[in-house]
Parts: C-alpha cells; structure tokens; sequence
C-alpha cells in the first residue's frame, strides 16, 4: 500500500494517544465521551474519547488509541486533532471525506476513515447520553 | 507496497514468495538469450540441436532433483500451470462419465491448498465432478488418515501440497502416496515450497505427479516443471495446451530454454549445497522464533511446531494490526495474512483454516528466510519486531482492555 506523507507522519508520530483512565473511570466520568468502533475480526478498532468542558460546551481534549492498519491509526489521530476546540455540533458535522482527502487515502483504505467518523459520532452521542442532552439527529428524525 | 526508499538496508524476509536468481543460474542462463539461441524444435540445424541439448541437460538436473527420470519432467510456466495441468488434465484423462454428465469422478484436496491448487479444482466441480476438501486440524497437517476416511469407490484424483505455503507445514505426503497406490488413485502434490529445502525421490515418497516453480528456488520467474510418472503406474493427461506437440504432446509451445536451463542450474546446485542450506536456515529460523517469543508475550507461531519447513515461520502477535506492524518495520520485507495487505479485506483462509479467529490472522507475519540472509540480520529484524509490537501496543485499546482482564471476545463489536 503506498501511504501518503500525512498518514506516514500520523503513524509515526500519532497525536493525543491514550485515554482518560481505566475503563470503569472513563464510564463514571461524565465529562468524557467514547466511542468504540470496529471489531478486532475486521482488523480496525479504534476508540475515542472526548472530554466537554461543561461551561463553554466544547471539546476541549481528545484521546484515541486504535488497533488497525496505518490509514486507521492516521485517521483516528487527525480526528483527535479535528475536534479539540470544536462544539459538539461542529464535531458530528465532520464527515470521512474531509479525513479522505485531508490523508489522501487511497479508494481501499476508505473504510479506515468512516470508522474514524462513526468514532466521532460514537463519542459525541455517548457524552450526550451521559448528559441527557438530546442529538440534534433524533430531532431531525423526528420533524420528518 | 510500502515505501522502501530508506537509507536503511532492506531485509528480505520473503523467500517463499519469490527468492532472487543464485548468480550461477543467470550465468549458465546468459549464452541461450544470444549465441545459443536456436529453437529447440528446429530438428535440422546445429542452432536447433544445441539448443535441444541445453534442454536435455536441464531436464535431467530437474529429474535428478526429484530421483525421477528425465523422460518424466514436463517444463511449464511455473508451478500455477503445472497445477492446473495436473489437475485439470489427470480429471479428464480419469473420469468416470464424459464431460456434459454428473458423477464425473471424485477429487480429494484441502481447505488451505494455494489458489492454483482451489481453483482448479472448483472448475471441476462446475463442470461435474465432485471434490472433497480437507480440514486440517490446529496444526495445518493433513495426514493420511484424514485422506482414507475421504476415499469413495469414485475418488480418481488426490492433490494436496507437500509444504504449505504460507505456515510451512508438511503433510505426510509419502504416506499418502502409498493409500492413493492403494487404490488405484492418482497423487498429485503442489511441491512448490517443499523443493530446495527438503529431499525427494518420487518413486520412494510414492508421488505420481509433482509441481515446482524455478522463482522459489533462485531460479528465473515464468518457469517451473510437473513430473509426471511413467512407470508402476503410468500416469497420463489431457493436455490442456495445442499446438505444437511439445513436451510430449503435453505442453505445447516453444520451449522457454533460457527459463529452463536457469531451472535446471537451480536445481543442481541443490545437489550439493542443499542439506548444508537446510541446516543454517533451520538454525536461523529457531534463533528468530526464539529471540521474539522469548520478549513477548500474547504471541504464537501458526501451525504444527515441528512438521514445519526449515526456513518459514508464520507468527501472530496479539493486540497488533499486521499491517501497521509492516510499516513500523519497514526496512523488513515480509507478508502478512493481514485483510489490509490484500484488496480483499478478507484475512489469510490458510490461519482460518486452522482455526485460527480472524483477529490473530490479521495480526500475522510470514518471515521466509533465505540463501544470503544472515545471523545478523535475524538479530537486527527480531529487535525491530518486538520494538514495533511494543510501540503498536501501546497504542492498541485491545491490549489495554487485556491488561484490564475484560475478555474481548465476549465484547458486542458492530460488524463493520
């Protein structure tokens, strides 16, 4: 597979790798979010959390660790990157088509980044849930 | 392929996907592609006649290879077509009712055979035959009373490979043969792998026909040979190539003589050197195994510990990606059974076929040793596997949630 220089570096130097503590710390905290996606027999897990400062609403760290190929670990680090900073509704607009190009994935590794977005998403919903904030998606749902 | 382009020395650590040509092939090789350049069917000119001789000279250093007579090597393109003509062509010269009818005849193979071993005989079954193929059990062996309790009164052909290709474990091949002598059946086995590392001697190990390929054995790409057998029993085939009459009607076409006669030198220089090779590939794969699985945990080697040839090893490494663990050494050619080596997205059948569960065939590597490779670097590419394993578990949230006791299989994963 030729990778491009943006998922080279991604891979060899990942950004905000690690979490926000073991897995029953992170489930009490309701200021984190994760999203776990994938499955170890497809060969892509990636998990994502995200810590919401309660005030201002946005994200202001994320952390991923991933078991997959380099265009997976690449995608799950640049989405970390994406969405320090951003509201949550800015996070669940990003789309895998900006992380495709963003990394110049090649057509194969597609899949890499809709697990990164289902992630993204994963995430954001858990927080919500934690909070009792309703997604802006069921609403959507259910105005149609 | 990734990226090679490193100040690095590169490793190649995949001989039994193609090795390179020993010098002393392309030396014998170069006067047939210039001076010694005559067809070999050209009966009427001296240009033809060196030529024919260059040929009989390498069919005969590929029949001494294998303890068979010279009469007996057919050259092909490799072993993909010497396969499908064994195959193909002993189902069609050993049916039981013409093509067009059900019943044709029963074939015996197995679920991890090499593709040009599956497909073939899957066209079969499309076109009347019935074939059976094999389980192995958790060590990839297949053995001789796994192909008895197969056998029907129907069975006409038995094909299954002496070495797998990507564990490197041997069937019990010679006690195979004999069942198939047994009954009638006619043995073919895809030796691909198991020639240049390990002895032969078709009339001993019972074997009827018998495929090779020149690029794993530093011979030339776009060559190999079947054996078939003349005598007790006389094995014959449709070929499934017109034209010229070739190679005793079964192949033709003109022959490839610089392919061929680069064939035969590979196999001579096995003649001497081979037993010596054996053991120092033997000696470098332990050391390899042993420094990697000495400084690990979470890691096991695929298939029958010992059954094994002397220069492979596959090896899965828990809670790491196959892929990932290329591009973290990529100074290190190898393969992986990884979805993401493959456009498939599919993981190796061969680790399935074990049983091995698709997480632990994602996070495999096949490392294939070879005639230059060298002590130091075993050591050099062992040290750089642990170091990636180290570094991709870190980041892995499988091994965490190992660490943490929490089972993974018992994990509802969405299916992506």
């Amino acid at each position: 597979m030729a990778y491009g220089d943006k998922v080279i570096d991604h891979y060899e130097h990942p950004r905000n790798v690690g979490n926000f503590g073991t897995t029953q710390e992170v489930k009490k905290n309701p200021q984190i979010g994760v999203g776990l996606v994938g499955a170890p027999e497809c060969g892509d897990v990636m998990q994502l959390q995200i810590r919401v400062d309660a005030e201002t609403g946005l994200i202001d760290d994320a952390r991923f660790k991933c078991f997959g190929c380099g265009s997976a670990i690449a995608s799950s680090s640049l989405a970390t990157e994406w969405l320090k900073g951003k509201t949550l509704d800015e996070g669940m607009a990003i789309k895998n088509t900006q992380i495709v190009e963003e990394l110049s994935l090649p057509p194969v590794k597609i899949h890499c980044s809709v697990l990164a977005e289902d992630a993204i998403k994963s995430a954001i919903e858990d927080y919500k849930n934690k909070n009792g904030i309703q997604t802006t998606e069921t609403k959507a749902a259910s105005a149609h | 392929m990734i990226d090679q382009s490193t100040t690095r020395p590169t490793i190649y650590f995949d001989h039994a996907a193609t090795t390179p040509c020993d010098p002393r092939v392309v030396e014998a090789m170069l006067p047939h592609f210039t001076d010694v350049f005559g067809n070999p069917g050209s009966r009427n000119h001296s240009f033809g006649w060196a030529a024919e001789r260059a040929i009989d000279t390498a069919r005969r250093q590929v029949a001494d290879l294998l303890g068979a007579d010279r009469k007996e090597i057919i050259f092909t393109s490799g072993a993909t077509e010497s396969n499908n003509l064994a195959i193909k062509g002993a189902a069609a010269m050993y049916q039981k009712a013409p093509a067009g009818s059900p019943s044709r005849g029963h074939i015996i193979s197995c679920i991890i055979e090499h593709k040009a071993v599956l497909d073939p005989c899957q066209r079969l079954e499309k076109e009347g035959f019935d074939a059976t193929f094999l389980h192995p059990g958790a060590d990839g062996v297949i053995t001789a009373d796994m192909v008895q309790s197969a056998m029907r009164d129907d069975t006409i052909l038995v094909t299954l490979m002496w070495a797998n290709n990507e564990i490197g474990v041997i069937n019990e091949i010679p006690d195979i043969g004999a069942l198939c002598h047994d009954r009638g059946v006619v043995f073919h086995t895809d030796a691909t792998q198991w020639v240049g590392k390990m002895p032969v001697n078709v009339k001993t190990d019972n074997i009827d026909l018998l495929s090779l390929s020149g690029h794993k054995i530093y011979g030339p790409k776009g060559v190999g040979a079947l054996y078939v057998r003349r005598r007790r029993p006389r094995v014959r085939l449709v070929a499934l190539q017109e034209g010229g009459g070739q190679e005793r009607g079964y192949r033709s076409g003109t022959l490839n003589v610089t392919g061929i006669v680069g064939l035969g030198k590979a196999c001579e220089l096995f003649m001497n050197e081979m037993d010596d090779e054996r053991e120092r590939l033997y000696g470098l794969r332990k050391k390899l195994e042993a420094t990697i699985t000495s400084r690990l945990d979470n890691v096991q080697i695929n298939g029958h510990p010992d059954k094994r040839l002397p220069h492979l090893t596959n090896i899965s490494f828990g809670f790491v990606e196959g892929e990932s663990l290329m591009m973290a050494t990529k100074e290190i050619a190898m393969s992986s059974g990884s979805a993401c080596t493959s456009a498939s997205l599919e993981p190796s059948y061969v680790l399935k076929g074990l049983g091995i569960g698709d997480d632990l065939a994602h996070s495999s590597l096949r490392m294939s040793l070879g005639r230059w490779t060298t002590p130091e670097e075993v050591d050099y590419a062992a040290d750089a596997i642990v170091e990636a394993v180290v570094k991709l578990r870190a980041l892995s949230p499988l091994y965490d949630m190992y660490k943490e006791g929490i089972d993974i299989t018992k994990i509802e994963w969405a299916a992506h």
